[in-house]
């Protein structure tokens, strides 16, 4: 009778202090990742208070955030952000539809990728924005030149990858499914093309963060909205809070941006993911 | 027994620039098999046994259908090959399993290249893992397995769109000794079973006479059959330790006599291939000091 209420009691307890020991790594992983980021936010709250650093310049995080949120409740971050992300978004989707199809035609031809890469890694390593006031000359400072600089960069990495992807596939495997008797079209979709995807998807992301970069540059030299025009118009018109308040969102977009991407990759390519946990 | 696949005085030669660049040589002529009269037949078990280098993989694409003839032919049941086919499965060395693909969904692409319907597909995809020993790792990536598990997959993979021959490459030759040894039992297990003819291309001489009904012996390059020798041994998958058979090991010792020059003269070869590549190498940097 004893022992049973012993055990009683034990089992409970057991679980308990394993959940306890769940929840200790769960906040131990937090820890990690956030201490960091939290030291140096607590850095920039204190140091201007201390006047270690100018506060006209560089306010405290706190009223960085209540500008912030005043911004949102008005409705004009949402506005640029809106404009801002329609364009990166555009361009990015465009250069997506252009050069995943385009890069696999020409991986596969491989004498037409031969001819075509230094082109295509001179043209990738000219930066776009010392290409934006040819596309501002010829587009005008409307949306279709700021569409056209975010598709110029993200075409480049997109068709590189997707090149080397399709010419590096293991050769074996060709071979392998050829020695079945596949024919070409079958061949490219049921091989080829899964076979490059990882590689593909290295174009995507290195897109995806070049996407929003360049959008924000070239909202800053001509725009009349979106965040790099907002960032730019407060730092003219000396609303410090409100350019702080446009750097924050800007660098919370592109983490959510990149953790979208990882994620998706991580689906598609699942198969590669787990082998290197 | 009816002949199922014969050579006749297949040649191949490849063309191969040697030394291009600094020296600008001509294009010449490498010879890779020589000859080449070789009958296999139904059902039977052929090894084709050789020093490295000396065409035994080629043969291999030839009977395969990846590549021609140079000259001479070979026939499938007395018709010539003209290309790969589902009538011939190949077994490669390094497996080639598509690692986007579960062990399942690797066995059901030959399948599906075939044009089996999707229940079809996988009712017979899992008889065959169920074959090769693989029930319960239907859905693991090749990553997931071992060596001679993803082997095992693969030829799983190549049995089950049903070929009337199968072809393996040095299909055992990265695996671990005794994941070998277990997996050439299995093999022939599998051929029993089965009853497919294959032709097992190795450099091992002690596999070669585990396994052969017949072992091809090859020449160093340009590949030549040199002999065929007969195993008479009845039942392989029999309790005694094979390997330490008197008979066993007088054949195994035989073959290796008529390869024993073979290899010496295949790893002359190698060393002026390597000495002449780096000849050119030289030659090469040369040219660039000087430009």
């Amino acid at each position: 009778m004893a022992n049973g209420r012993a055990g009683e009691l034990v089992l409970p307890k057991a679980k308990e202090s394993e959940a306890a020991r769940w929840s200790l790594a769960a906040l131990r992983k937090l820890f990690k990742n956030s201490i960091v980021i939290v030291v140096l936010l607590a850095i920039w709250e204190v140091t201007p208070r201390l006047g270690i650093i100018n506060i006209t310049f560089f306010p405290p995080i706190s009223q960085v955030l209540a500008t912030w949120w005043q911004l949102l409740l008005s409705g004009d971050l949402l506005d640029h952000t809106a404009a801002s992300l329609s364009r990166s978004i555009g361009g990015f989707a465009l250069a997506i539809v252009v050069s995943i199809p385009l890069g696999l035609a020409i991986g596969w031809w491989k004498p037409v990728a031969e001819y075509l890469n230094p082109f295509l890694e001179l043209m990738r390593n000219t930066a776009a924005l010392a290409i934006l006031p040819v596309f501002i000359l010829l587009l005008g400072l409307g949306e279709t030149s700021k569409v056209a600089i975010v598709f110029y960069a993200c075409i480049f990495p997109l068709l590189l990858n997707t090149i080397s992807g399709v010419k590096n596939v293991d050769p074996l495997l060709i071979k392998s499914a050829r020695s079945m008797g596949l024919n070409a079209v079958s061949l490219f979709r049921k091989v080829i093309v899964p076979a490059s995807i990882p590689t593909i998807f290295v174009g995507i992301r290195q897109a995806g963060a070049s996407s929003i970069l360049v959008l924000v540059a070239a909202e800053m030299v001509g725009a009349t909205s979106g965040l790099g025009y907002l960032i730019q118009y407060a730092q003219f018109s000396f609303l410090i809070t409100e350019m702080y308040a446009g750097i924050i969102t800007i660098s919370v977009i592109g983490l959510i941006v990149n953790y979208v991407l990882v994620s998706l990759e991580k689906r598609l390519t699942g198969w590669k993911q787990n082998a290197r946990e | 027994m009816a002949v199922k696949i014969s050579i006749e005085h297949v040649q191949k030669s490849f063309r191969i620039k040697r030394n291009m660049g600094a020296l600008k040589e001509e294009a010449q002529p490498l010879s890779a098999l020589h000859d080449i009269n070789l009958e296999v037949r139904q059902g039977e078990f052929m090894v084709i046994v050789g020093p490295s280098g000396c065409g035994k993989s080629t043969l291999l694409d030839l009977l395969a259908g990846l590549t021609t003839p140079s000259s001479g032919r070979i026939l499938l049941d007395g018709k010539p090959i003209a290309g790969p086919n589902l009538d011939r499965g190949i077994v490669f060395q390094q497996y080639a399993l598509f690692p986007w693909k579960t062990a399942l969904g690797n066995v059901e692409f030959g399948l599906e290249a075939k044009g089996v319907g999707r229940e079809e597909r996988r009712k017979r995809a899992k008889e065959y893992i169920d074959l090769v020993g693989l029930s319960g790792f239907e859905n693991r990536y090749p990553h997931e397995l071992s060596g001679g598990m993803k082997q095992r997959v693969a030829i799983a993979r190549s049995l089950a769109y049903d070929p009337e021959v199968l072809l393996m490459d040095e299909p055992f030759a990265a695996l671990d000794a005794q994941t070998r040894e277990t997996l050439q039992s299995e093999l022939l297990r599998i051929w029993e079973t089965t009853k497919k003819t294959i032709i097992f291309i190795t450099h091992g001489i002690e596999e070669a006479v585990y396994l052969g009904q017949r072992v091809a012996v090859m020449s160093s390059r340009p590949g030549r059959i040199k002999q065929v020798i007969d195993i008479p041994f009845e039942s392989r998958s029999s309790e005694e330790d094979l390997r330490s058979n008197p008979e066993f090991v007088r054949l195994r010792h035989e073959i290796w006599e008529l390869l024993k020059d073979e290899v010496v003269r295949a790893q002359e070869q190698e060393k002026s291939k390597t000495l002449d590549s780096f000849k050119s190498a030289d030659a090469r940097k040369g040219v660039a000091k000087h430009g």
